[in-house]
């Protein structure tokens, strides 16, 4: 079989969802938000529910989602997403709005906004990828930095003393009547990432079904912030955000698991 | 059917967004302006309407839902007095940098700071000249009524789709809070997303159906397209200038002396005038309708004929600059007002008129003629 067979589209086994643009990524090599994109794009389109997907973008690394998403997308203030959402989905109940967050965005500047419109039972989703650094800004402390983990504000690490302790904000949200779905998932293997995709779906089938808020946080890596390369920030992260923000669900279908 | 009641300014203005029809209003409480979260609440407009009301965890949320509410081609508002307001500014800029439609109700009370619940106008600077970050402006509505209150809600969205900018009705603490009669409006439909977009363009984030993705964004990385932004806004301004500048004439065709003011401060003023009047001083009222776009060229052409001009603001001084810059110092400005919530009487403003304009002013008027002539 020549090249030219192999490549044809009937013989192609995989390709990239048509719900990505073909905008080069500004994400730096390694990073998980691409992936992150995509599932949530390969999601969207498998569901057959894009003319009424409406996407709140952040601030942060992922505020150009909309340059990558190809979908109706609004882009909030820096931590305002779910009070963004919060109205297009009261003002729009039969649409599916998602947010697509940071830990900055979300655990720091946007922490009223992400309790309340969880306390509300929004009929929304929540895709919060907890990177444990500010990476748009150039690798600074985030709520989720981990003890003693070094960045640009915390140079000689985090002191849990002066600095306070890496929030599980995920945690925090699960114990709220209104919140539907919780789980923490990770987007750096094959086997990860099918986990995600599953929770992603389930997430806006809730939507769907009306239940109130999915959140799904996704635990990732930052080379680039971390100062490491991409496979050695993937397997510092197993090694050390694994064990404090540990995989799996929290929450289903209403029910706390722990 | 239009409807005469008695009512609170703010619960004009409340009724008159259900009438206009409004699709959502977010909002968060503070005095003194509550009225209109309650009035909304009490009168379940989704089951007149199917208007949605909620109460935010904070004015930030409140701003931010407009902002969502807005992206999607809705009818969206919100209501605050100062400190709230301060704390949107953020929100508005990203509105106007969004280039969203939206209506902002700022029921002024005094400040800086924590300030005081009575009723002021020092928030003017903070309206007109930006507010929040960044080049924008807003177009700014100033009842001076509880009729306006209602009329302008229904008028300030026009404006708002018109152009797709947020528009901010600048009310204070005395036209939200006093009962006067006022005639609402007959119920309007809520628009359909199918007439937004045959009358304003299918520009809103509905769901990507039969066509090219919509974004909504205020962020440019790239610097000519980011001033390409800027530009298109500052367009939208001078057309506003061009074809939307509202300003009100009292006495003036005679006038040798002249008051400017707007909101509460005009309703006191045009009292003071027909004092002034009957003790035989040739005054007149010019009202601001729009504190932008600013009634600038009226004053530079009204500087021809009076005397001395007095800005009566219930602030320290800030609409006077404004004055100033109109008529180019032709003529004499000077400004009154009282702060702390004081509302100032007529007797104090034509008593101010006298001792500021035409006694001082038109010794330093003359001396200004003298040596132009020489």
């Amino acid at each position: 079989m020549e090249v030219s067979d192999i490549i044809r589209p009937e013989n192609q086994v995989f390709c990239k969802t048509k719900l990505m643009t073909d905008n080069a990524l500004s994400y730096c090599p390694g990073c998980g938000h691409g992936t992150a994109h995509n599932l949530t794009m390969e999601v969207i389109d498998e569901m057959g529910i894009l003319e009424d997907v409406i996407g709140v973008a952040p601030v942060g690394c992922s505020v150009l989602a909309y340059d990558f998403m190809n979908i109706d997308m609004t882009q909030a203030a820096h931590g305002r997403a779910p009070a963004v959402a919060t109205a297009i989905s009261r003002l729009w109940p039969e649409k599916y709005v998602f947010t697509y967050q940071g830990d900055g965005d979300l655990a720091a500047i946007g922490t009223a906004e992400t309790i309340h419109a969880c306390n509300r039972g929004e009929n929304i989703v929540i895709i919060f990828v907890n990177n444990g650094i500010y990476g748009m800004t150039g690798g600074q402390m985030a709520p989720t930095t981990l003890a003693g983990m070094k960045s640009s504000t915390s140079p000689y690490g985090r002191d849990i003393e002066t600095m306070g302790s890496p929030l599980k904000i995920t945690e925090l949200i699960a114990n709220l009547p209104g919140v539907y779905y919780v789980t923490r998932h990770a987007v750096h293997t094959h086997k990860h990432a099918r986990k995600a995709k599953k929770a992603i779906q389930k997430a806006f089938e809730n939507t769907r079904l009306g239940k109130g808020l999915s959140f799904i946080e996704i635990v990732s890596n930052c080379n680039s912030g971390w100062k490491m390369a991409p496979n050695e920030s993937n397997i510092w992260m197993e090694e050390n955000m694994f064990p404090y923000f540990p995989l799996g669900d929290i929450k289903v279908d209403g029910i706390l698991k722990k | 059917m239009s409807e005469l009641k008695l009512m609170k300014g703010n619960e004009a203005l409340a009724e008159a967004a259900i009438r206009a029809g409004v699709d959502g209003y977010f909002g968060y409480p503070i005095t003194p302006q509550t009225e209109i979260i309650e009035y909304l609440m009490t009168e379940r407009p989704e089951l007149r309407t199917g208007m949605v009301v909620l109460q935010a965890e904070s004015e930030i949320a409140a701003i931010n839902m407009v902002y969502g509410a807005a992206s999607t081609g809705k009818k969206a508002m919100t209501s605050s007095s100062s400190p709230g307001i301060s704390l949107k500014l953020e929100g508005i800029s990203y509105l106007a940098g969004a280039e969203l439609p939206a209506v902002i109700v700022n029921v002024v009370r005094g400040g800086p700071g924590l300030g005081t619940i009575q009723p002021s106008q020092a928030d003017y600077f903070q309206s007109v000249k930006g507010g929040g970050h960044g080049d924008y402006k807003l177009y700014v509505l100033a009842p001076a009524s509880v009729q306006e209150m209602s009329d302008f809600v229904e008028d300030a969205f026009d404006i708002a789709f018109k152009y797709r900018a947020p528009v901010l009705i600048l009310s204070d603490g005395l036209i939200g809070q006093m009962m006067e009669k006022v005639v609402l409006k007959p119920q309007k439909p809520r628009m359909t997303i199918e007439e937004l977009i045959e009358k304003y363009g299918d520009w809103a984030v509905t769901g990507k159906k039969g066509r090219e993705r919509n974004i909504i964004t205020s962020l440019d990385l790239q610097s000519e397209k980011m001033e390409a932004r800027v530009r298109r806004l500052m367009k939208k301004y001078e057309q506003m200038e061009k074809e939307d500048l509202r300003f009100e004439k009292i006495n003036c065709d005679d006038a040798e002396y002249l008051i400017v003011a707007y909101g509460s401060s005009a309703r006191i003023s045009q009292k003071a005038v027909e004092l002034g009047r009957a003790k035989g001083i040739k005054v007149g009222l010019l009202r601001p309708i729009t504190l932008f776009p600013y009634p600038k060229k009226a004053l530079f052409d009204l500087a021809d004929q009076v005397k001395g001009i007095l800005s009566v603001e219930l602030n320290a001084g800030q609409m006077v600059e404004d004055v100033r810059l109109s008529v180019e110092f032709k003529v004499p400005v000077e400004h009154f007002g009282r702060t702390g919530g004081i509302i100032h009487t007529p007797e104090e403003i034509l008593e101010a008129l006298e001792q500021k304009i035409i006694k001082n002013g038109s010794i330093r008027h003359h001396k200004t003629r003298e040596s132009s002539i020489l």
